[in-house]
């Protein structure tokens, strides 16, 4: 499990030789002009800063907008890999709603001693206003990013399950278009399964989780901070995708027991609100009442049962890490089958034998905070200097139940199109699931991330990390 | 055991602004259930200058509601009456029910986080009542906690936690009953609020509704304590809604969009 | 159906590209008439800012009018609401807003219009490259247009958005008619100096008409005639009767389609009725001065009746 040093390539089982998802893709590839290529990948690159593909960096000068670098090398993934990963994705995700719908009700997985109480009574992302709701259709993740990480030929691990506000979502379209217009030969010789269908899917399946008997046709629209949040192009891409309109705050009121938003010829109601504004900041009356951000007395509206929230409110208990290392177990109460996903072995700090350990073997571990997420606050033992592992030992040790560890994974690599040509990086996988009454759809790719930096293993946009055209092939 | 009584109440509460509203939401916790030794014969709410936008059981199983002032309104009346039956069971209410779990009220939440003062008073009790049962510790706890802090309006408000208002040793009822609670959740017992009305045996006309606490021991399960009064609710107390604190019970929370003031007027009328 | 919120954010986004453009516009007229000038600039720079309606926020940060300066802050001064830099980062902003309501060819020009021009004014600009850093904005946002034009449904996001358009042209051309109403007024042309030459060419140059008028005119240039061909003639895309009538259409289309008239109708409906009664000589005789500032408060009213009929804020 453990950094063996020898590392999964996913396109290359030999210099010469690669692996067979890859085998058409490689052999086209040697028939390329270098030069060529790396025209393309300038060209790809205005094309995303034409259209907008940007992100704002939080702390930085509103104004400044970066991109998210785009390799050319796409990621391919065969058809049997991928049935493996979509069966496990699927069963951990009907977990992950049983489990919330569970934690808001009878709490049995706790009457049951199968997790400690501490787990839920302690976490500050547990919503007690959520007691009791019974969200509309039962859903309580309406769309998931699970983060999946491979170190060999079989060994896929889920890193994160993301069941709060996955993003990136957009990535996975846009690159697929920019490969499309950029390759339009290679997928006329590999049968690529299509991504382009998810905006459609993904009204489809909020639609269907509207409030039952208000109306036909539910009016679905997409809530976003505003122009300046650092995921607004997705938001943005999202609601043209679907034909759903974008709406901020200031434009939802309260009327006629509806949420409804303000249009040119009066107050329309909302049946559906995808919203990506967090927890705390959506309803002021309910939750902080400091926020701008969100629509006073939607909290009370969505316990009438007269608004779908997505995801529903709460649900980022599902997300803290130290409830991660309970996963297997939460898969088992509650399909009564062993998780086809494995988990990362995870150290919880908060057990004094396990933080014993991850003091001992701090320049191995990766130690995360257990809210945290984006990368931020965590230590990755391997890369840090003497200094860095002191300073963050001195926080592990002040507030250990705040922190997780785990060995740090040999992630898989995939080339990306370096000057030298073709030059291994390590990635990971998110691929796009959604939830709706009656079932659970996987978006066949998703979005690769890649850490551009030589060796390195964080793979977040926030901290150098580009991402990748994603292919599951047919069979 | 005497037998129950009637309470018939009259509750009414105005806003008046001194602008005409833009936009305005009040969340009410008004109205009584049924349960735990208390009877709503009948209950009705009416609301002036407003809309009932919706209602539902909240997680505590408070029926709550939500109302928008009308635009342009310059004043809103909730007026909520009725009449409720009420036995005597000397603040017992009993076990645990809702999907809402006893750990709940174990946490301290941000009125009711204990301070040195609230860690004081549970040391001192833990001194006194060494070896003493659990009701009997907090019978004295509440004694403890009226003789330290007397009882005074205006001085204190809706937002002032527990540890300020045992620091300050002045306070209402609602500061009674956080600290009683703050300091029941540091000896180890859930505790939770509650806010209703009482008679007064004095009068018709109250000042304001009443608020007290209950805290859960192994041995009754719910027992109610009214610091302020120095007793166990009997049959003249009418539990309206409970939370962890003030802000989950609060009769009446709300929220206004744009300039100017308003003016808050109650008038409450409890009688047999 | 749309936002209220989305109708302001086309209406804005489209104010701003007009006002970069006019702010261009004002700047090229500047530039030429400093060029043909031997004698002491610094008075054309200076009416360029009176024109542009910017004194305050000039002098707050300046003494002198000289080219530089003015070049600068009209087109890449922050503190100068109404510079290019800033309309242009305010129209993508408010495109960036109703991103949804916009066609990708739309959305793109307005993006890249923005990445040029910021690219472009990230430096001081110099008198030597003023020319064609001022044609290469012109040509920007007139794509911004083309494709509004090309690409666009003809519905409610249209006539929100040339709403903007043509009450911000309205608007200008007004303030600049009236900035130097006094050159045009029949005791300056007494006058018949080269100043008052100039005024006029500033003026006909700021809203790039110096050549349709003399084709028009045939060369013959009066006080009179040019106001009559700024106010009325409603063959000039910058009159302020064509800019109505374009208000009362689109305001007209959205009448029929919403199937609802607010007080906004009836107001453009006596400002097209004024325009198209009235004549040269009338508003010569009842005052230029007071005809102008009448029409720069009733479009100024006009859009604030439009943002609340269609409910832009709330």
């Amino acid at each position: 499990m453990a950094d063996t040093g020898s590392t999964f390539d996913e396109m290359l089982a030999r210099s010469d030789q690669p692996r067979p998802p890859y085998e058409s893709y490689f052999q086209w590839f040697a028939n390329e002009d270098l030069k060529d290529l790396r025209r393309k990948s300038r060209e790809a690159e205005a094309f995303f800063r034409r259209i907008g593909i940007t992100f704002n960096v939080y702390g930085q000068d509103e104004a400044d907008e970066r991109l998210i670098p785009f390799d050319i090398v796409p990621r391919i993934i065969s058809a049997r890999e991928w049935a493996t990963l979509e069966r496990g994705i699927e069963q951990r995700v009907r977990a992950i709603n049983a489990f919330l719908h569970d934690i808001y009700h009878r709490q049995e997985i706790l009457r049951a001693g199968r997790i400690p109480k501490e787990i839920i009574s302690k976490n500050t992302a547990f919503l007690p206003e959520m007691i009791g709701v019974n969200p509309p259709g039962g859903v309580y993740t309406h769309i998931v990013g699970t983060d999946l990480v491979r170190t060999g030929e079989n060994e896929f691990f889920v890193l994160e399950d993301n069941a709060r506000t996955p993003s990136g979502v957009s990535y996975m379209l846009e690159n697929r278009e920019t490969m499309l217009q950029m390759f339009p030969e290679l997928f006329s010789q590999l049968k690529v399964r299509p991504v382009s269908a998810y905006p459609q899917l993904l009204r489809r399946s909020l639609a269907d989780c509207a409030p039952e008997g208000l109306t036909d046709r539910p009016t679905v629209a997409v809530l976003t901070p505003g122009i300046h949040n650092s995921a607004y192009f997705e938001h943005a891409f999202l609601a043209d995708q679907m034909g759903a309109e974008l709406v901020e705050s200031h434009d939802l009121v309260v009327e006629n027991g509806r949420v409804a938003m303000r249009t040119t010829q009066g107050y329309h109601p909302i049946d559906v609100l995808y919203r990506r504004v967090d927890d705390d900041y959506l309803d002021p009356l309910t939750f902080n009442p400091d926020s701008l951000l969100g629509v006073p007395g939607i909290m009370d509206v969505y316990r009438a049962g007269n608004i779908t929230i997505a995801n529903a409110p709460g649900t980022g208990i599902a997300d803290d890490k130290a409830l991660y290392s309970y996963m297997p177990d939460i898969v088992e109460f509650y399909t009564g089958e062993r998780a086809i996903l494995q988990n990362v072995p995870t150290w919880r700090c908060s057990e004094a034998d396990s933080l014993a350990y991850v003091l001992d073997h701090l320049s191995d571990l990766v130690v995360k905070e257990v809210h945290g997420s984006g990368g931020y606050g965590m230590l990755v033992g391997p890369a840090a200097s003497k200094k860095e592992i002191a300073a963050f030992e001195k926080k592990l040790r002040a507030r250990p139940s705040n922190y997780i560890a785990q060995p740090t994974l040999a992630l898989s690599t995939v080339p990306i199109l370096s000057k030298a040509g073709l030059a291994p990086r390590h990635v990971d996988l998110r691929p796009f699931v959604l939830v709706s009454p009656n079932k659970v759809e996987i978006t066949p790719g998703g979005l690769t991330r890649v850490a551009l930096k030589k060796g390195s293993l964080v793979v977040n946009s926030s901290q150098g990390g580009g991402t990748k055209d994603t292919w599951v092939l047919g069979d | 055991m005497s037998s129950p009584i009637r309470l018939a109440i009259t509750h009414v509460t105005t806003y008046s602004y001194d602008q005409p509203v833009h936009y305005a939401l009040q969340q009410l916790r008004l109205v009584p259930r049924s349960g735990h030794g208390q009877t709503v014969l009948d209950w009705s709410s009416t609301i002036t200058g407003g809309t009932k936008q919706a209602s539902f059981s909240d997680q505590f199983v408070n029926h709550t509601e939500l109302v928008k002032v009308d635009a342009g309104a310059t004043r809103i009346e909730i007026r909520s009456e009725g009449t409720v039956e009420v036995e005597d069971n000397h603040g017992i209410i009993g076990t645990h029910k809702g999907f809402a779990p006893l750990w709940l009220f174990e946490n301290p939440t941000p009125t009711t986080s204990p301070g040195p003062a609230i860690r004081a008073l549970a040391r001192q009790l833990r001194a006194e009542q060494d070896g003493a049962d659990t009701l009997a510790q907090l019978h004295a706890l509440s004694a403890m906690i009226l003789s330290q802090v007397s009882y005074e309006t205006g001085r204190t408000n809706s937002d002032t936690t527990a540890e300020s208002a045992l620091t300050a040793g002045h306070g209402v009822c609602q500061d009674h009953a956080h600290i009683m609670i703050a300091a029941a959740r540091l000896l180890g017992h859930p505790a939770r609020y509650v806010s209703g009305y009482l008679m007064m045996n004095d009068r018709v006309d109250q000042d304001a509704s009443h608020a007290w606490c209950e805290v859960w021991t192994e041995a009754l399960g719910w027992v109610g304590f009214d610091v302020s009064n120095g007793i166990s609710p009997d049959a003249r107390y009418v539990r309206v809604a409970t939370g962890r604190d003030y802000r989950d019970a609060a009769p009446i929370m709300g929220i206004r969009q744009g300039p100017g003031d308003e003016h808050l007027q109650v008038s409450l009328q409890v009688q047999q | 159906m749309m936002l209220g919120k989305t109708a302001g954010g086309l209406f804005w986004m489209f104010r701003y590209i007009e006002r970069a453009e006019n702010t261009a516009r004002l700047l090229e007229a500047g530039w030429r008439i400093a060029l043909t000038r031997s004698d002491g600039e610094s008075n054309e720079w200076q009416s360029v800012v009176n024109t542009a309606g910017i004194d305050a926020a000039y002098s707050a940060k300046f003494d002198s009018f000289d080219s530089g300066s003015v070049i600068n802050f009209l087109l890449r001064d922050r503190d100068n609401p109404s510079s290019v830099l800033s309309s242009i980062e305010a129209a993508r902003s408010n495109a960036r807003m109703v991103r949804t309501a916009l066609s990708s060819e739309v959305w793109e020009a307005v993006n890249e219009c923005w990445m040029e021009v910021k690219s472009a004014l990230a430096r001081p600009v110099s008198e030597r490259t003023l020319h064609e850093l001022l044609a290469a904005i012109r040509y920007r946002t007139s794509v911004v247009r083309g494709a509004l034009h090309g690409t666009m449904l003809r519905n409610d996001i249209f006539a929100f958005s040339r709403l903007g358009t043509f009450l911000e042209r309205a608007d200008n051309t007004a303030r600049i008619l009236d900035v130097k109403y006094y050159v045009l007024l029949p005791s300056a042309a007494f006058v018949g100096s080269r100043i008052d030459n100039v005024q006029w060419e500033v003026i006909l140059r700021s809203v790039s008409a110096e050549r349709s008028y003399r084709w028009l005119n045939g060369g013959e240039t009066t006080p009179m005639g040019i106001a009559e061909f700024l106010i009325l003639d409603k063959r000039m895309p910058r009159s302020l009767a064509f800019c109505y009538s374009k208000i009362g259409e689109n305001l007209n289309w959205l009448a029929n389609d919403y199937g609802t008239r607010h007080e906004s109708h009836t107001l453009a409906d006596r400002i097209c009725g004024q325009l198209n009664g009235t004549t040269v000589n009338t508003i010569f005789e009842e005052g230029l001065h007071e005809f102008l500032t009448a029409s720069i408060n009733d479009t100024s009213t006009l859009a604030s009746l439009i943002q609340t009929d269609f409910r832009f804020y709330q």
